[in-house]
């Protein structure tokens, strides 16, 4: 290359360019993880509630259940359902003893999911809840729930978890049934089950 | 070669023979040869996949193999087709054609080249290595999630996940160091008195190509890194038990995954208007307006993703947001096709095999383009998400949009290469029986689609099985008539009539004012730009 003089200068500074362009596009990857939890967390995206399990188990503005309310709103019902899943892994078995209650906003309600351990060991088990539709999610608090703590049962153990929330008044007048849904997933050896399962086919 | 009177005489051509001249070579044309020849070879081997795949569509009901296996099958075939067939045509393309077409000796930067091709077929082993250890009772198989990794089942899965994770990492790598070489080249390599305004078009589709592949393609190997981490080294990035979010996936996946579908198309769109314009014998219509809907287009790419998971749960803002921007791209892309018609228009039109590819390549594709309007529109993609209308679309997309896009580019610059002219006769049955076998495979499948056959399982009910059989016999007539197309490119390499410097009348570029083929070494003198 005859004329390579000058380009070659330019070459490497045009390279340099790109190779950070590339180092700034991997950070970005690991960035939007954060990024997205905020984003999540901000907006209720994808059922995410503001008290989840990712802030570490514990709710992040601790209500007391005793102090009293900004007004309830009595000119409205809300509609709330609940469900869960057992995730494979767990030898579990949960329901949720109502499967639906009416309230009014901004009143504290109670429920309970019974949980049962179906197997002949004691198992450790995480629940992770989602809020559907997402925008109903950062309008819902949960003042008290098994969700906070990771959860023991013994063998052959049924155990009533109660749950304590409210829906907040200033949740949006076009939402009239919200579903909170719970997944449960086992902690002791996740891996370990799965491994069981692809071995046993 | 070396009978070719050589203009400026001083260099000789002197290389290593046999493999270790193709080991070696840091020539522009030797590595083009080598990523088109690749692509060709993995272009059967993803083929060959699906072909296994119809066969077993054929009939509902279990009857050639087990769910898991077929699993595997359309996930490696995707896999194989984007990054080992289609991705290395177009750096093919880019490699051979860059530049003889801007004037310049050699690509910028030619040691990293060979490096770059080099590095794609030990993932092309690294793909589809798990389906030999198997049959020796070795692991589970291939990935066998599809080609997008979803967690949490990638997070799950058997070790083929881990060998497409490196297969992934370092097919990037080598996407990412042809992207540096390609931009590099048409930055600082172009012939004196060519400006950016003066670049030839398919260099501009080319130049975006490589910026997104910069900018998207180290995010898809972070993604894929966090998979990596999940499965052995106890993160959580996307394992809701321990806190992550199986949908963050999805949203990393296709940040990478929707630019990757015009990282596809660019090279096309580019060597388009050549094809068309040498064949129309006019110049190209609006050329200015081309370059800036590539740009449009890029820009765009980046910022739709989320349309590819609508059903995944969103807030109806986010819903509105991805549906009008992803709707959005269709205008710059409408102006690509006004330009390639009015190209046409009222021009001395022959129809040689590049141009029956060229034209059967705008209809295809504008299926794909109206049908992707639909698959866009939320309220529709509720019903056809996940179902054969999806497989059907990009299909459309990258089969008649992608690869007959790069038969266009490989029966036009033919000549240039091999220095004969191939079987026109061939070409035409290969381009006659590849569009009616298209359509006859994936026109079934909109019907599927649309009745709500869904994708990715490998039984159905009752009543799909006439489309289906319709659409394995579209897919073996299809499968088989592009041995032709490896038949007659053979044929060109190996002899047949002598091509001229320009070998068709009507082409216009730097390109054509070598000979053909090309000596070894080319614009060792810069041409003067006009």
């Amino acid at each position: 290359m005859e004329q390579a003089s000058l380009p070659s200068q330019d070459n490497s500074r045009l390279i340099r360019r790109l190779l950070l362009l590339v180092a700034g596009a991997f950070v970005f990857a690991f960035a939007l993880v954060p990024l997205y939890d905020v984003l999540c967390r901000a907006t209720g995206f994808n059922g995410k509630t503001a008290t989840g399990f990712a802030t570490g188990g514990l709710p992040t503005q601790v209500a007391s259940p005793a102090q009293p309310r900004a007004a309830v709103d009595r000119s409205r019902l809300v509609r709330v359902e609940f469900t869960g899943t057992v995730m494979p892994g767990l030898p579990w078995d949960m329901r949720p003893l109502q499967f639906s209650v009416e309230l009014h906003p901004g009143e504290m309600q109670q429920v309970s999911y019974l949980v049962r351990n179906l197997s002949d060991k004691p198992v450790t088990g995480q629940a992770v809840p989602s809020v559907s539709p997402g925008q109903a999610a950062q309008h819902f608090e949960k003042i008290e729930c098994f969700c906070f703590e990771q959860q023991t049962l013994a063998p052959g153990e049924a155990r009533e978890m109660p749950l304590a929330f409210i829906v907040k008044p200033e949740i949006g007048a076009d939402i009239a049934q919200i579903t909170l849904s719970y997944a449960f997933f086992s902690l002791d050896g996740q891996r370990q089950t799965l491994t069981r399962n692809r071995e046993e086919k | 070669m070396t009978a070719i009177a050589h203009p400026s005489g001083h260099h000789e051509e002197h290389y290593p023979g046999g493999l270790l001249r193709w080991l070696t070579t840091t020539n522009h044309k030797d590595i083009g040869t080598m990523y088109m020849t690749f692509a060709l070879v993995m272009f059967f081997v993803g083929g060959l996949m699906i072909l296994a795949v119809r066969a077993e569509l054929f009939q509902p009901g279990l009857q050639l193999m087990q769910p898991e296996f077929f699993n595997q099958l359309i996930g490696v075939h995707a896999l194989v087709m984007i990054f080992a067939a289609l991705m290395p045509a177009a750096t093919g393309f880019a490699n051979w054609m860059i530049p003889l077409m801007i004037g310049a000796p050699d690509m910028a930067l030619p040691r990293l080249n060979n490096w770059g091709f080099w590095l794609l077929p030990p993932a092309a082993i690294l793909l589809t290595l798990p389906f030999m250890l198997a049959l020796f009772g070795i692991g589970d198989g291939a990935i066998a999630t599809g080609w997008t990794f979803y967690a949490p089942l990638s997070v799950q899965g058997g070790m083929g996940i881990d060998f497409a994770i490196l297969a992934v990492h370092i097919l990037g790598i080598s996407s990412i160091m042809g992207s540096i070489n390609i931009i590099v080249t048409i930055f600082n390599m172009r012939a004196p008195g060519m400006t950016m305004m003066k670049l030839p078009l398919f260099a501009w589709g080319w130049l975006i190509t490589a910026f997104l592949l910069i900018a998207t393609l180290p995010v898809l190997a972070g993604a894929v890194t966090m998979l990596l981490t999940d499965r052995h080294f106890g993160t959580h990035f996307f394992n809701a038990a321990g806190g992550g979010d199986p949908i963050l996936f999805q949203h990393l996946f296709w940040f990478f995954g929707h630019p990757e579908v015009y990282i596809l198309l660019l090279p096309v769109w580019g060597l388009m208007p050549h094809v068309i314009s040498a064949f129309s014998r006019k110049p190209t219509y609006g050329y200015t307006a081309q370059v800036y809907s590539f740009i449009a287009i890029g820009l765009l790419s980046v910022v739709v993703w989320a349309h590819h998971f609508f059903t995944a749960g969103m807030p109806v803002p986010a819903l509105i947001y991805f549906m009008f921007s992803t709707m959005s791209i269709s205008i710059p892309l409408a102006v690509l096709f006004f330009c390639w018609i009015a190209t046409m228009w009222r021009g001395a039109m022959t129809f040689e095999t590049p141009m029956l590819f060229a034209v059967g390549f705008i209809v295809l594709f504008g299926i794909a383009g109206l049908t992707g309007l639909v698959l866009a529109d939320v309220a529709a993609d509720a019903q056809y998400h996940h179902s054969y209308f999806v497989v059907a679309h990009f299909h459309y997309a990258l089969f008649a949009g992608g690869i007959m896009g790069v038969m266009t580019g490989v029966y036009y610059w033919l000549p240039k290469w091999t220095g004969h002219m191939y079987s026109e006769k061939l070409g035409k049955l290969h381009f006659w029986l590849t569009v009616v076998a298209f359509n006859l495979t994936f026109i079934p499948q909109f019907f599927l689609g649309l009745a709500g056959m869904p994708r990715r399982i490998p039984d159905y009910a009752l009543q799909f099985a006439e489309f289906n059989a319709i659409s394995t016999v579209g897919a073996f007539i299809l499968g088989l008539s592009q041995l032709l197309f490896a038949w007659n490119i053979w044929a060109c390499v190996r002899g047949g009539p002598k091509a001229e410097a320009r070998a068709w009348e009507g082409a216009d570029g730097l390109e054509w004012e070598l000979p053909s083929p090309p000596p070894h070494h080319s614009w060792e003198t810069p041409p003067v730009i006009r």
